[in-house]
């Protein structure tokens, strides 16, 4: 029969339950918080001005979304939302390799020439994900996080249609939109791999009831969702060229993003903004 | 006084506490107020956010808090948004609908299920002539429109409510 955990002092009683708990509340901080901050960074650069506000809007809800998991963490007594956010070094991160990838070349202040088809392919890819390991966690062991998942599912069509809509268009549109898309699902497959993945206690988050279904479950329905509307679908299987994420394993591309990032934390970490 | 009576005078105040982004559209009016609880002259109310990832949220709970606190009776009021009951679009008051109108946004369609068709009349002319601009809008929970019969642009609360999800026990 499934157990109901209600609180967070009950959730301490069992260390098992308590580890695997924070290592997945970590994953969807984490995830959403690094595809937030490379949403940010294309504010005002977007390719035109109704996307820009709703990119920004997205990505602003986004935030919003991995700071409740944060909250759930201070529940536990890891830490407050914005120490987790600003103040842990990459190899304490739990995101997926291919969602802190730099946005393209140059940097936000000088010459940002960032890449739109990298934009719309990784947020789609992502978007799908994130749908999918909610809805395997929107019946979780802890309710708490299975409150917040339901919240989430509420509003996250709207960000999953929007990306959805980019690629349906950009596929269909010139022979340039289609290649260049094309390139970034074929690099996306290369790099994506530890996203659909749950870390060293991927056993214990199934077996605690956290989720609801495990990285090979999660890794079909992802499957069978994007190859719905990709055009090309790439023939090779899907790996993890910078490592495992869910492993704390990181690329230089982290480092730069935090340290943007965490830049005004960092310059006074007492302070109260 | 009775505890009915503080319970009225309490929700009075709750409508009186307009959204942040929504001058004259109370917090009450929006569906946001979930739970009121009195005890002598400590207050506890439960909120629930229209959009998680709303940063209006702390300043909504000050504003609460504070409003309360007003009250020559009351203590202390402790003001908390909770996950546990989900806003939905339905949550809003018919008071609530007309006054987001006064402010050139249309209320959310009634009864709207996930993947429904939703249409939109002007918030000023009530003509079905319009069109959708851009799903998303200055503020996670809007819409942004164009009405080509009194040719004014408008916005409009997006509908949210619960999708329809395989609940597997």
């Amino acid at each position: 029969m499934s157990q109901h955990i209600e609180t967070a002092e009950q959730a301490k009683q069992d260390s098992t339950y308590l580890e695997a708990l924070k290592e997945l509340l970590f994953q969807l901080g984490d995830d959403d918080l690094i595809i937030s901050f490379r949403g940010s960074e294309w504010l005002g650069l977007a390719p035109h001005i109704e996307e820009d506000v709703a990119y920004s809007s997205i990505t602003q809800n986004t935030m919003g979304h991995a700071a409740m998991y944060y909250n759930l963490l201070d529940e536990l007594g890891v830490g407050k939302a914005d120490v987790l956010a600003h103040d842990r070094i990459p190899k304490q991160r739990r995101n997926g390799t291919y969602l802190e990838k730099r946005n393209g070349e140059g940097t936000y202040l000088e010459e940002p020439y960032y890449d739109w088809a990298l934009a719309v392919v990784r947020n789609y890819l992502y978007e799908v994900f994130k749908k999918i390991k909610l809805e395997a966690i929107a019946n979780s062991s802890y309710q708490p996080l299975a409150f917040v998942a339901r919240k989430v599912l509420m509003e996250h069509p709207y960000h999953l249609a929007h990306w959805k809509l980019w690629m349906e268009q950009l596929q269909s549109a010139t022979d340039e939109s289609k290649k260049r898309i094309n390139e970034r699902v074929q690099e996306a497959w290369k790099e994506f791999e530890d996203v659909l993945e749950l870390g060293p206690l991927a056993n214990d988050m199934r077996s605690k009831q956290l989720i609801a279904i495990g990285e090979e479950e999660m890794k079909e329905r992802w499957l069978e969702e994007v190859k719905s509307v990709l055009v090309d679908v790439p023939d090779s299987p899907l790996e993890k060229k910078y490592g495992n994420g869910r492993n704390g394993e990181h690329t230089t591309d982290l480092n730069q993003a935090l340290d943007i990032l965490s830049e005004v934390y960092a310059s006074d970490k007492a302070a109260i903004w | 006084m009775s505890e009915i009576d503080r319970l009225e005078e309490i929700t009075a105040v709750l409508k009186t506490v307009d959204d942040p982004e929504l001058p004259s559209v109370s917090v009450y009016d929006l569906g946001m107020v979930h739970k009121v609880n009195v005890e002598e002259d400590t207050i506890t109310i439960q909120m629930v956010p229209t959009f998680a990832g709303c940063p209006a949220l702390d300043f909504i709970e000050i504003k609460v808090k504070r409003a309360i606190e007003e009250l020559e009776w009351v203590k202390e009021c402790h003001v908390k948004f909770t996950m546990e009951h989900q806003w939905s679009t339905e949550a809003i008051t018919n008071k609530g609908k007309e006054e987001l109108k006064k402010h050139g946004i249309a209320p959310p369609p009634e009864n709207y299920r996930p993947g429904d068709e939703w249409s939109v009349n002007c918030p000023y002319c009530d003509s079905t002539y319009t069109s959708m601009e851009n799903v998303f809008g200055p503020t996670a929970c809007r819409s942004i429109l164009y009405c080509h019969s009194c040719r004014n642009p408008f916005e409009a609360m997006k509908p949210v409510v619960k999708p329809q999800i395989s609940m597997k026990k």
